[in-house]
């Protein structure tokens, strides 16, 4: 067991509780930056791809997790991203460098008109009034043709800096790297300001929140903000990632699928999003692995992997409601406190009263 | 033209309803919504199409034990994915049935396949003149059938012991449990009969949509006319799926491309706006 004493009040803020774990941390992204030389191309692009859902899925994390607003429409700032980043540097010729912070603030734009209205919606309602919004931005999509090409989709380029392309795979690993590791530590430092706090009281209770003085508002609308611009950033980086990108990328399909990532991984955790990025994005290659191993009537099914997708997600609600992190946490706490360990720390609490109707 | 618009808005309107019954028969006694609904419906629809195509069963037998067989399925799930989480928050139960549909739709596409199927067996299509308009029989069967679940419905939630006892376990499950309400039980009988709703509404919405895997996805539109009626309120589902069906059909044809595919939900966030809790919602109010 680890006895941490506390001599200041910031230290229970602190980002690294002891000097060990950023040790970890900093072995960590050591091992990332190596990851290029060491794996191959078809890898490296699943890294890419990983860093991206990361972001998507640190900012839905923050919304739904921490705030406690279900977005069924994420994919819609997605594509806000995506788009808005395509247009700018293919139509109008301006640099990535500068359509990337773009497609964040756009994101963060449609994230305030519709977090604006959102004010008044609760729960379920929420829940549908973003996934209508997911519908209405797919279609217009489609319909707006001489900027979005419609179902044709845009061709999109990779950037490069100076005459330094980052055409291949492993340099544009390095970018998505480099913005995924800043978002990371954005959104912890939100976390740990009365901002972050103050989106954790509007999660555990609205009406106590607001009873402390938090204008709900704001602070709603400024979760919605936060989280469409880590959507916007990420669609920019999967239109560059992708070169093409069309209205099929941005379905309720996609939406449903980041959900996924953070409740698998585990609501209401930076390492939640991380970890549910990681698995969403591996188990169609476990999948593809295990095929070898299962009998054929089953393996050659080819709903195997949405059946497969579906039953991981029931099974995690069912036994695993704090995701993988949540497994981690009890791994790590069954040995810092080796003997003592108790199944009733990680009980849930249930209610068995829902809303007063009248 | 006004007329014929408007007639068959109605007709697709009451589809949207008998869908969005389903989720709103198991929200008002459980306060879970079915994102699996659209799904039923379709396992519902093949199971019927197999025994009658392929079984060569007479249409009513076939739709009967398609009915049994529904019923007993919809009390499996709410045995094996529901019961274990009562009590859990609604983001997991809302995510839990998300899951439950795309695993019923992979299924699904396993037993019968990815093909479209035309399946016009019991209910045939013919026009149907009324004065000047043109009604196909199958909307006609449509809005009958609808319009007798909805009174019996209607009835059996405001005037019988049962319905009563699912009304109350759906506002306090703990104070109806003390009350000596089976809750399990009733949970159980609402999905069951949630189910056979999703048959209905699968045999009537196949001679106009063709039979597939994926026609699941239908029971989204489903969602704005649940919700414009205020989620819990039988009749509400009603209207709002009129509203959207006659405005889609309108939609449809006065405005450009494209609009009518997502009027429904312009139409839905623009109600919300001005009224969060539905046309016929109950303004909730919460205890701290």
């Amino acid at each position: 067991m680890r006895f941490v004493k506390r001599m200041h009040y910031l230290q229970d803020i602190q980002l690294f509780q002891y000097t060990s774990t950023m040790v970890w941390y900093a072995l960590l992204v050591g091992a990332l930056l190596l990851v290029p030389m060491v794996v191959g191309t078809y890898w490296v692009s699943l890294m890419i791809l990983i860093g991206i859902y990361i972001i998507v899925a640190l900012g839905l994390n923050l919304l739904s997790g921490y705030t406690g607003q279900v977005s069924l429409g994420h994919a819609a700032f997605f594509a806000v991203g995506a788009y808005t980043s395509a247009v700018f540097t293919t139509k109008f010729g301006v640099s990535f460098w500068l359509a990337l912070p773009a497609a964040g603030i756009m994101g963060a734009l449609v994230g305030i008109v519709v977090g604006l209205p959102a004010l008044r919606l609760k729960g379920l309602y929420l829940a549908i009034a973003t996934m209508g919004f997911g519908f209405i931005v797919e279609e217009i999509i489609v319909q707006w043709e001489h900027v979005t090409n419609g179902v044709n989709g845009m061709m999109v380029s990779r950037p490069s800096i100076g005459a330094f392309s980052l055409e291949s795979d492993e340099r544009f690993y390095y970018l998505v790297l480099v913005v995924a590791l800043i978002l990371i530590l954005a959104i912890k430092n939100i976390l740990r300001t009365p901002t972050g706090r103050a989106f954790i009281a509007i999660r555990d209770s609205e009406i106590a929140a607001e009873s402390m003085g938090i204008n709900l508002a704001i602070y709603k609308t400024a979760a919605f903000a936060i989280s469409a611009f880590y959507a916007g950033i990420a669609g920019s980086l999967f239109a560059h990632f992708m070169y093409f990108i069309g209205p099929e990328n941005f379905t309720i399909l996609e939406s449903i699928s980041f959900l996924v990532m953070i409740l698998v991984g585990g609501l209401g955790s930076v390492h939640g999003a991380v970890f549910g990025a990681v698995f969403i994005t591996f188990l169609p290659e476990l999948i593809s692995t295990a095929k070898d191993y299962l009998p054929r009537v089953i393996a050659e099914q080819a709903g195997l992997q949405a059946a497969v997708y579906g039953l991981v997600l029931l099974l995690f609600i069912r036994f695993e409601p704090l995701g993988l992190y949540g497994r981690w946490l009890k791994i790590k706490f069954y040995f810092e406190n080796f003997p003592f360990y108790k199944k009733d720390t990680f009980r849930r609490i249930r209610k068995f009263h829902r809303t007063e109707k009248q | 033209m006004f007329l014929q618009l408007l007639s068959s808005g109605i007709a697709m309107g009451c589809v949207y309803a008998l869908i969005a019954l389903g989720f709103v028969l198991i929200y008002k006694a459980s306060e879970v919504i079915n994102f699996a609904q659209g799904d039923l419906m379709m396992i519902g629809a093949f199971i019927v199409f197999t025994l009658v195509d392929r079984f060569h069963l007479p249409f009513f037998l076939g739709f009967v034990v398609a009915l049994v067989v529904m019923a007993f399925f919809g009390k499996a799930i709410d045995r094996v994915v529901l019961r274990p989480l009562v009590g859990e928050k609604a983001f997991a139960l809302v995510m839990a049935t998300i899951g439950l549909g795309i695993l019923l739709r992979s299924i699904g596409g396993m037993i019968w396949g990815y093909d479209t199927y035309s399946f016009q067996a019991g209910i045939t299509d013919f026009p149907v003149n009324i004065g000047s308009v043109a009604l196909s029989s199958v909307h006609i069967w449509i809005m009958t059938v609808t319009l007798i679940l909805i009174v019996g419905l209607y009835f059996f939630f405001n005037r019988t012991k049962t319905g009563i006892s699912m009304e109350a376990a759906s506002q306090n499950q703990l104070a109806a449990y003390l009350m000596g309400i089976g809750v399990k039980k009733v949970f159980s009988n609402i999905w069951a009969i949630s189910a056979m709703v999703a048959v209905v509404a699968g045999v009537l919405l196949t001679p106009i949509q063709f039979l597939n895997y994926n026609m699941g996805f239908i029971g989204l539109k489903a969602f704005p006319a649940a919700v414009l009626g205020g989620f819990g309120s039988i009749p509400g589902a009603v209207v709002g799926g009129i509203i959207i069906g006659v405005s889609e059909s309108f939609a449809g044809v006065y405005l450009p491309d494209g609009f009518k595919d997502i009027f429904a939900w312009i139409i839905l966030i623009g109600v919300l706006m001005i009224r969060p809790e539905g046309i016929f919602g109950i303004k909730e109010r919460k205890r701290v």
